[in-house]
């Protein structure tokens, strides 16, 4: 972490309704990802499935910033940059159960849904993979001079892949309008970050000319401002920029991790002193938003879950011709 | 109302567990994302978080209890001002798991669709759309190097997101100069020359087309699109599937492939039957310079991911090629080279005119052959290969590549599934050696099916 202090009241970094705002989409990713827990748990959600809880400031600040034609893609840890790019839970959560109403009809689960009309490419389940799709968005943004910038996520597992070098070199080469996002969680799958990456993550850019910057993942707002800089450099043609988010996942790497590559002590310090969701939530009520609103807000949130949870029960499993669908394109 | 926490399942694999500890006493307040006990699964021991806010208000299994089966009731949680009293303990475990069909290629699921990609995948055989070829009488005699190029100029002026990536493709005009020219008709923006870097373009080049465009890359050889070979796979032809049909890929990958004379091991290799493998992908391999720009023209014209298969030692090779812009051959037929009655010899690419001569030789001694090119190796033109069969019962096929788990195989299991009774004797494959290729000029000779090679084949097959 670049600082382990507690926050400090601060004056107000966005408008009440910025910072509201910015709570409920933090808050709407835990409580659907606390739900898909649960749903794994009763042998609902088969396979992988890997939540986003801790880092819910990350994709949430980003997306903040971002314009209507800008894409994106991220890894398999994706639940939250579907909601955060405007995903229906509902949608998610019935590809989660493997149900014909899901985004991928049941055929792609956790890490592979789409929305080409919400400009999310993909979950991906091949560790850095996503990132050269990613590149792939921002040479169409400038091939078809859209104005679109590519948000390419990652984790700092992620980073050690050489494809990340190669699409370092190319986008930097072509400056092409890429956001490269490494969410540094500590932890690749249970390898600490210092026991697999050499250097600084976030400099690995400087022999390609890329800028990179590191920022605090568990605090929204320096995310959002960071990305808000980033974002402008790329869109203006100078071509790709590097932003390193520090953050941390409480659950395991996937259900069936048990995480005992770190200590209890490790995770609940930053649960109850670093908590993204919580300092909002503090600033909130400093505002003089009383308990009652904020627990409105969050009965709200639950209502949705739990509809999304619902739908996705109802929903039928896909037919058995759909087996056979989606192969290949039939040419008109 | 109070809520039941259930026995979690905390792996893929887990259907029971022993419930080790409770972190919690009846009474607790607790919060979601507390832990609130410890289980014991198949793989590890697991920490159990609450996902409601409540009070613990009965806790139902207690701990020490082994073998407790997922979806259990272990705890009730109870909401503010509800009372223990209240629980109503479940009597049984509800089953929430639905056994899963098991699908084999023969399910009769009722489905009665036309759609002939589906029909094909199920491995039911259909006679593919017919093409007139004769209907493009207007030809020019030049290179399989020059027609490859001209599809590609043509398809690049008819849609502006058809754009040509890859090494050396640019200024250079092309490691085998298949590109020469395109540079300065389109200009930097459409034909890009990359570093050497395969794995990143080609992701890159996935996403581009996911993002709407049209690229074709070209890999010098397609022995270095062996390092591209994941997003091959798992990007391009993996995505329409996994996106439910929402996203596609319209990309056509294309090179030289197979051997080209005295390079080695590393750079003499047929990657047919490693792609024909793939379902969301289609295969293609042109022959002759009429093959090479119909089948590229409908390569980039296609909205699937093609694996576009040419040949180093085709490239400066003379064919007459129709020049119509709307000479497009449909993937997925195959063509018949030479009529004959006595045997069929299957062949693809280079070895089409093999073939060719060797059908020559054969009739020197009183054996008709009729000799088939593939033009597509996936979807299998399987309709002209067993009604070719029916016709001459006997059959050999012929290609560059190694013989196990190769296009021949596929060949004889098809000949063996649909056609048994047909044939009056076993198909014989000539193949490559079962060896990385060597260098020594009279070692790679013997690794290389020659046109004698395929007469002792057809003569076998002929029990002659």
């Amino acid at each position: 972490m670049s600082s382990s202090k507690k926050q400090k009241t601060k004056p107000l970094p966005v408008s009440l309704k910025e910072l509201k705002k910015l709570y409920y989409e933090m808050l709407m990713i835990r409580r659907f990802e606390e739900k898909a827990g649960q749903l794994y748990g009763m042998g609902l959600i088969g396979g992988f499935c890997h939540l986003y809880i801790g880092q819910e400031a990350v994709v949430t600040g980003i997306n903040s910033v971002q314009k209507p034609q800008d894409t994106v893609v991220t890894s398999y840890r994706d639940h939250a940059h579907m909601l955060a790019c405007g995903m229906s839970p509902n949608g998610i959560m019935a590809e989660l159960t493997g149900r014909i109403d899901g985004y991928s009809r049941g055929k792609g689960g956790s890490m592979h849904m789409f929305s080409r009309e919400k400009g999310f490419f993909g979950g991906n389940g091949i560790v850095g993979a996503g990132t050269a799709i990613g590149a792939g968005l921002g040479f169409g943004h400038k091939y078809s001079g859209d104005g679109g910038v590519a948000i390419a996520y990652m984790g700092d597992g992620a980073s050690n892949q050489g494809q990340v070098a190669e699409c370092y070199n190319m986008t930097a080469l072509w400056d092409l309008p890429v956001l490269f996002v490494i969410e540094n969680n500590q932890y690749a799958m249970g390898t600490s970050a210092p026991r697999h990456a050499a250097g600084q993550l976030y400099r690995r850019g400087e022999g390609y000319g890329i800028p990179g910057e590191q920022v605090d993942g568990m605090d929204v707002f320096a995310v959002q401002k960071a990305a808000k800089q980033a974002l402008d450099y790329a869109r203006s043609g100078n071509g790709p920029y590097i932003l390193e988010v520090m953050t941390y996942r409480y659950r395991g790497h996937s259900m069936s991790d048990p995480a005992q590559y770190r200590s209890k002590e490790e995770v609940a310090s930053m649960k109850e002193e670093r908590d993204p969701i919580t300092q909002v939530k503090n600033m909130l009520q400093d505002q003089g938003v009383d308990d009652d609103a904020l627990k409105a807000m969050d009965k709200d949130i639950k209502a949705i879950v739990a509809e999304a949870a619902k739908f996705a029960q109802a929903s039928p499993e896909p037919e058995a011709h759909e087996l056979w669908t989606d192969i290949l394109v039939e040419r008109v | 109302m109070p809520t039941q926490i259930l026995m979690p399942a905390l792996s893929p694999t887990m259907t029971e567990g022993n419930l080790v500890k409770w972190l919690v006493a009846e009474g607790d307040a607790v919060e979601s994302g507390d832990v609130i006990a410890e289980i014991e699964t198949d793989k590890a021991t697991m920490e159990v978080e609450a996902v409601d806010d409540g009070i613990i208000g009965k806790i139902l299994v207690a701990q020490g209890t082994e073998n407790v089966p997922v979806n259990t009731p272990i705890a009730m949680l109870l909401e503010d001002g509800e009372d223990a009293s209240s629980v109503v303990i479940p009597s049984k475990v509800e089953e929430t798991n639905v056994e899963t069909e098991q699908h084999s290629i023969d399910v009769q699921d009722g489905d009665t669709t036309n759609n002939r990609d589906i029909l094909y995948a199920k491995g039911i055989i259909i006679e593919p759309v017919p093409f007139d070829e004769a209907a493009f009488s207007e030809t020019v005699n030049q290179t399989v190097r020059e027609a490859l190029r001209d599809a590609m100029a043509e398809e690049m002026r008819n849609d502006d997101r058809v754009y040509l990536m890859g090494e050396e493709v640019a200024e250079y005009q092309g490691a085998y100069k298949v590109s020469q020219g395109l540079l300065d008709e389109f200009g930097a923006r459409r034909v890009i020359d990359t570093p050497i870097t395969e794995h990143g373009f080609t992701g890159m080049a996935v996403g581009s087309a996911m993002n709407g465009l049209k690229p074709i890359v070209e890999f010098m050889t397609w022995n270095f699109g062996m390092q591209a070979m994941d997003h091959i796979i798992n990007s391009a032809a993996k995505t329409l599937y996994m996106a439910g049909g929402q996203l596609g890929c319209p990309i056509v990958f294309r090179g030289a492939n197979g051997a080209a004379s005295r390079v080695g091991a590393q750079h003499s290799q047929c990657f047919a039957s490693w792609y024909a493998h793939v379902p969301g992908l289609k295969v293609v391999a042109p022959w002759s310079g009429a093959d090479a720009k119909g089948l590229l023209k409908a390569a980039i014209r296609d909205p699937n991911p093609i694996i576009f298969l040419e040949n180093e030692l085709l490239y400066g090779e003379k064919f007459d090629v129709p020049v119509s812009d709307d000479f497009e051959i449909p993937i997925g037929r195959a063509k018949i080279e030479r009529e004959g009655s006595d045997v069929t010899i299957v062949a693809f690419s280079i070895m089409v005119g093999k073939s060719l001569e060797a059908a020559e030789m054969l009739a020197e001694q009183g054996i008709d052959a009729e000799v088939i090119n593939l033009r597509t190796i996936r979807p299998l033109d399987r309709y002209t290969i067993l009604e070719s069969l029916k016709k001459t019962n006997r059959i050999v096929s012929v290609e560059e590549g190694w013989a196990f788990a190769g296009i021949g195989a596929e060949i004889a299991a098809l000949c063996g599934e649909h056609a048994f009774d047909y044939m009056d004797a076993p198909l014989v494959r000539v193949c490559g050696a079962d060896v990385p290729m060597p260098y020594a000029a009279n070692l790679e000779d013997l690794a290389l099916p020659k046109p004698q090679d395929i007469v002792n084949a057809a003569k076998k097959v002929c029990y002659v």
